[in-house]
């Protein structure tokens, strides 16, 4: 399975009070066609950044990419020209972001806001621009297409205006689709009928799609792969399935614990104590090990990404020392 | 489903209907502007004489029915020549506050969207601008331009481009951080298509009630500077120019000043009423309120 993106070592510094810090770093992560990867973790963890290193979005004073390659089909997007990195974006590689209700512009009809895209990249005229974006609200399952390309963001709903900014990032057939929290804001089952066309829609074009979430039941729901992420760092990567049933890093099993379930009484939740430590104060050591119930002397040293043994020819790796020396007397 | 979407295209000139009419005040302002602006497109058939015929049997006759303002040292009606003098002041205030607007708003927008130091730059260089008053900048380049009506709307423009930069800059500041712009970053779009196509139509309402406001300003301007002699060359009448050629006269003859005055002061207070309204219509904050 050859890697479509492929994320290595990515190191995304920002600037606080006239230093360099790393908010992610050495992120590796690689994603096939007709694939989701779902990045999970808490609020500051890096998944957003993540994202957005990834189309070089962050804003140019304050941050920058320290090291690491991004290929995209074997290009290096992390030394392409702002130019290139234009063309790349919205047409090879698109995302979509947490907020519908702001994230469509207020003064244009939706029909013009999909056609923009298709002129820019596609080089369509307008009318047949206009036609198109009627078939994607369409594709995107918005009824009555047709009166509602004329129609103003304010006149759609939560979920409509979802699926219109779902329409206007797949308007050019992007082989990639970075979705940051895109049901967050939305009504449970709206939420649902979301994720739902997001998945048949990447099984139809055979998207690699990145989905960052805090939610484990969407990444139940539509993951393929799952790299949990803490403080800036992947700390655990497995399929889907796997990382559900053997988590083999304390967080991942500490934020299945916090997970409220049908199937449980919601008083047996177990909550993480403390926060996500900030970017400028991050301990020496195993980040996690502050907040950590099996957290040891050892723990001192910072672990390495390892792999897990038992995964059936499938890749699961870990970064925790204490998991590491399991294996190793295993 | 449809008689929704019919009245929703119809929403914002109601929340603007409804806020004229709960101050009152606000349609005696349109309603102002509006005779000002009939009397102006108007004035050849509503004079009833010509603004530039000289008769030295009638000169510096008082109110009455033949001249129902009078008649100034030269013995023209002074009604015709107000008149007529609308166009001039109308004139100068709307193109040279257009300039001012369309100029400023792009470097406020540039300044707003780039940041950093050309952002400090420009905002240094319009602090400079705006701490020369109005009337001593527009004299400086009318003087410099030399008196004509071209060079006076150039002069006034120029004083007037400074505000609209700070008036642009600061909601695109805002307007930065809104996801639909992150979002046509994210789709490839220009830096300029960015600025022009999903800035600019968000912040417009900001800087159109600014432009109101500032159009008082020019139409004072025009009028100070025409005073001084540096406007609009006679015989064209003007109102600023009447005012002074009347001033001479102004202690046997009243009515050479104080109707020109009247029109400033009638048009300036017509659009900065107008430009209060807009501003409570369209700021939230104030709804309810006045």
């Amino acid at each position: 399975m050859t890697a479509l993106l492929d994320i290595r070592g990515l190191t995304t510094e920002f600037r606080v009070n006239g230093r360099w810090h790393a908010a992610i770093q050495d992120v590796d992560l690689s994603l096939a066609a007709n694939e989701t990867l779902a990045v999970v973790g808490e609020s500051g963890s890096g998944k957003s950044v993540t994202a957005l290193s990834t189309l070089r979005l962050l804003p140019q004073a304050g941050a920058r990419i320290g090291r690491g390659e991004i290929l995209f089909e074997g290009r290096d997007l992390a030394k392409l020209s702002e130019r290139q990195m234009a063309k790349v974006r919205g047409n090879d590689i698109a995302m979509i972001f947490q907020e519908p209700m702001t994230s469509l512009n207020p003064t244009m009809t939706v029909g013009d806001q999909i056609a923009e895209v298709l002129m820019i990249h596609r080089g369509m005229s307008h009318g047949a621009a206009l036609n198109e974006a009627r078939d994607l609200l369409d594709e995107v399952r918005v009824p009555d297409p047709a009166r509602r390309v004329t129609e103003y963001p304010h006149q759609f709903s939560g979920g409509m205006r979802q699926r219109a900014m779902i329409a206007i990032a797949l308007a050019c057939r992007p082989k990639v689709l970075l979705a940051d929290e895109p049901t967050t804001a939305l009504d449970v089952t709206v939420q649902h009928q979301v994720l739902t066309l997001l998945d048949d829609l990447k099984r139809e074009r055979g998207m690699g799609v990145i989905f960052i979430t805090h939610n484990l039941g969407v990444v139940a729901q539509i993951a393929d792969r799952v790299a949990v992420m803490y403080a800036g760092e992947i700390v655990e990567t497995a399929d889907c399935t796997r990382l559900f049933a053997n988590p083999a890093h304390p967080y991942t099993e500490a934020l299945l614990r916090a997970m409220p379930r049908v199937d449980r009484r919601a008083d047996t939740l177990e909550p993480i104590p403390g926060s996500v430590p900030s970017i400028t104060g991050r301990p020496a050591g195993c980040y996690f090990a502050p907040r950590c119930g099996y957290a040891r002397p050892e723990c001192g040293h910072h672990p390495v990404l390892g792999p897990i043994s038992g995964a059936g020819g499938s890749d699961h790796q870990a970064r925790c020392i204490l998991r590491a020396k399991a294996e190793e007397a295993a | 489903m449809t008689a929704v979407t019919e009245t929703i295209p119809a929403r914002k000139p109601n929340v603007l209907l409804q806020t004229l009419n709960r101050n009152r005040l606000s349609w005696v302002g349109i309603g102002l502007l509006a005779l000002i602006l009939l009397s102006a497109i108007f004035a050849p058939l509503l004079a009833p004489h010509d603004p530039l015929q000289q008769n030295i049997l009638n000169r510096l006759e008082g109110p009455s029915p033949e001249f129902w303002l009078g008649t100034d040292s030269y013995g023209r009606d002074v009604l015709s020549r107000l008149l007529y003098g609308t166009r001039v002041s109308l004139l100068v205030g709307f193109l040279s506050v257009l300039i001012a607007m369309t100029v400023g708003s792009a470097i406020g927008i540039f300044a707003g969207y780039v940041g950093g130091m050309v952002d400090q730059l420009i905002m240094g260089l319009v602090d400079v601008m705006l701490s020369f008053p109005t009337l001593l900048l527009g004299l400086m380049v009318a003087a410099m331009l030399g008196a004509s009506l071209e060079n006076l709307i150039i002069a006034i423009a120029i004083t007037e481009t400074a505000p609209f930069v700070r008036i642009a800059r600061a909601p695109t500041i805002s307007a930065k951080r809104k996801e639909y712009v992150e979002a046509g970053r994210a789709l490839g779009f220009s830096p300029l298509r960015i600025m022009g196509v999903h800035i600019l139509p968000n912040i417009l309402s900001d800087i159109v009630v600014v432009a109101s406001l500032w159009m008082a300003s020019a139409i004072r301007t025009e009028a100070s500077l025409s005073f001084i002699g540096l406007g609009v060359q006679p015989p064209t009448p003007t109102w600023g120019g009447m005012i002074r050629e009347g001033f001479e006269n102004i202690l046997s003859s009243w009515w050479l000043v104080v109707f020109p005055s009247l029109a400033i002061l009638l048009t300036v207070l017509a659009l900065n009423i107008l430009g209060d309204a807009l501003r409570d219509a369209i700021d939230p904050k104030l709804k309810g309120e006045s």
